[in-house]
């Protein structure tokens, strides 16, 4: 099998296995459901009233609902590093590390299971939306960019996590840090406020969030005459070149986990 | 069934293999020779170094100092070449207990290259070969202990590796599953031409399987031969206990079989549960 052929048949391999785990038990997925609807049905319609907010001429619920999108894939794949810190404390990535499956391979596959797995955050916001009568872009390339920003998203902040579980190694430090970097993330993003709205520090540190990007091109899909601060190529270039260079570290840094 | 291919020269070469944990040698220069064809038992005290130096032959720790060759291949230099010719059962549990039998097989063959006809036969063999092909379907959280050793046995057969290694094969099934991996063990062995090198805490398990033996005492070899060999130094009519007894100190040390250590084991032998 020539490099390249070798990679995507084992990156598959992994990724779907991972996802028949998942759908094999879908509760962590219905339970993801629950913080959107919060957000967008308590807080998006507080904050509807809100008139100094600039963001042009859509609604403020239409405004965030793809920061709300963007917030729940982060939630569920920033997590996502707690099964690889499960499955090295069984034993079973000491098997996946002695087979002559590339490195990279293992982190890929992982990281395509939970952009899968983002479709469904992808999901429950559309529905939510339709019953909430928020108005969004359905035309077919519109939906189809924001599905591939969904799995690219939460492919990328999945990597993310494997790599914070590799550097913290134990369920307890990992889930403190996942809970430490949550909110961080999320208040320095473009995800529920404009950036123009943001201090000028807010805004340095919003540039170098992932995150933002991901809102920024999400917005764009998702409603007719947003704002957007970067065009889509650019925003879809930066998320995939983190993307590559998480998963180089990742899969430097995948082996440790048995040291 | 084709044999296991046997590249010249030993199974395993070892010259001054060392790895140290800050400043805890586990491994302290280890000159060790195995030959293919045997099933080479690697015996110590909790905390002798057995993991340790398992994980540096198959690729999963970098020695410290020292080398090692493995099938034909350094271990540092060349790990992926090591990697395409062993087979490895970890201390610890190493089955997806989420997914089924079948599903682990094929992850394992999928990663190891084996695609498209290829891939079918080679499971359904295993899983026959392992007396699995009934539970094939079934999660493997609901395997008894055996039939997950027996499992893991499977997926480390696929690839018809040269070199098995099997850390405490037997740890934790009851006597009647330990006996169906005995009898797989010497299967693999004699039918497969599968050199294994295991480590064991069972005097038992020992005389049933191994040829050659190595006793690990702190890291460092203790002494090294078939069980009679090693009988016969110690004393007259003396056990595979007596041998391990005298060569391992023939006390609890107080650097040793610590918490760490049985914490560890213990946790080993919970198992999925
Ligand atoms: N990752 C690690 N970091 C620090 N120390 C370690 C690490 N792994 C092993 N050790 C230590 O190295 C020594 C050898 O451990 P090892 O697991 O190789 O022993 P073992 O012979 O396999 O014991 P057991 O029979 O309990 O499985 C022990 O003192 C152990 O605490
Ligand atoms: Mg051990």
């Amino acid at each position: 099998m020539s490099v390249p052929g070798e990679f995507v048949a084992k990156s598959l391999a992994i990724a779907q296995m991972e996802l028949k785990k998942l759908f094999r038990d879908p509760t962590e997925l219905f339970s993801r459901a629950v913080q959107p609807v919060l957000w967008l049905a308590v807080f998006g319609q507080v904050f509807s009233r809100v008139r100094g907010i600039p963001i042009g001429s859509v609604g403020y619920l239409a405004f965030m609902t793809p920061g709300i999108l963007a917030q729940s894939v982060l939630f569920a794949a920033i997590f996502y590093g707690i099964a690889v810190i499960w499955e090295r404390d069984l034993g079973v990535i000491h098997k996946l590390l002695v087979s002559p499956c590339p490195r990279s391979a293992l982190v890929f596959g992982k990281a395509v299971s939970a952009g899968v797995r983002g479709l469904v955050q992808a999901a429950i916001i559309y529905l939510l939306a339709l019953v909430m009568h928020i108005p969004l872009r359905t035309d077919p390339l519109a939906v189809l960019g924001v599905l591939s920003a969904v799995v690219l998203g939460s492919a990328l902040f999945a990597t993310f996590s494997l790599i914070i579980a590799c550097i913290v190694k134990t369920r307890e430090r990992f889930m403190g840090i996942g809970q430490v970097l949550t909110m961080p993330l999320f208040f320095a993003s473009n995800a529920i406020y404009p950036l123009a709205l943001m201090p000028p520090w807010l805004r340095v540190v919003a540039g170098f969030n992932p995150l933002t990007y991901l809102v920024d091109a999400l917005r764009a899909l998702m409603i007719a005459g947003a704002p957007a601060s970067h065009s889509l190529v650019a925003n879809f270039l930066v998320l995939t070149v983190v993307f590559v260079l998480f998963v180089i570290v990742a899969a430097r840094l995948y082996p440790t986990l048995v040291e | 069934m084709q044999q296991a291919t046997k590249p010249g020269g030993h199974a395993i070469e070892t010259t001054g293999l060392t790895r140290r944990f800050g400043t805890l040698t586990a491994v302290d220069h280890i000159d060790l020779t195995v030959e293919y064809g045997g099933i080479f038992g690697l015996l110590g005290p909790n905390g002798a170094g057995k993991s340790t130096l398992i994980k540096m032959l198959t690729t999963l720790l970098k020695p410290s100092e020292g080398t090692a060759r493995v099938a034909g291949f350094d271990i540092v230099a060349a790990p992926a070449e090591v990697r395409r010719r062993i087979g490895y059962v970890p201390q610890l549990l190493s089955a997806d207990g989420a997914l089924s039998g079948i599903e682990n097989l094929t992850l394992s063959a999928r990663l190891y290259g084996l695609s498209g006809a290829a891939l079918k036969p080679r499971i359904d063999e295993a899983l026959r070969y392992m007396g699995l092909a009934d539970a094939a379907e079934q999660l493997v959280k609901r395997y008894s202990g055996g039939m997950i050793r027996r499992l893991e046995l499977a997926q480390a057969m696929l690839h018809r590796p040269a070199i098995l290694f099997l850390d405490e094969p037997t740890i934790g099934l009851d006597p009647v599953a330990c006996l169906s991996v005995w009898d797989r063990l010497r299967a693999l062995n004699r039918e497969h031409g599968m050199t294994i090198l295991m480590t064991s805490h069972f005097m038992d398990e020992v005389d049933e399987l191994c040829d050659v033996v190595a006793i690990l005492h702190q890291g460092r070899m203790a002494a090294c031969g078939s069980p009679a060999q090693l009988k016969a130094v110690v004393g007259e009519a003396a056990s595979m206990t007596d041998v391990f007894t005298h060569f391992s100190g023939g006390r609890l040390d107080e650097d040793e079989g610590g918490f760490r250590d049985i914490r560890r084991t213990r946790i080993t032998a919970k198992r999925l549960g």
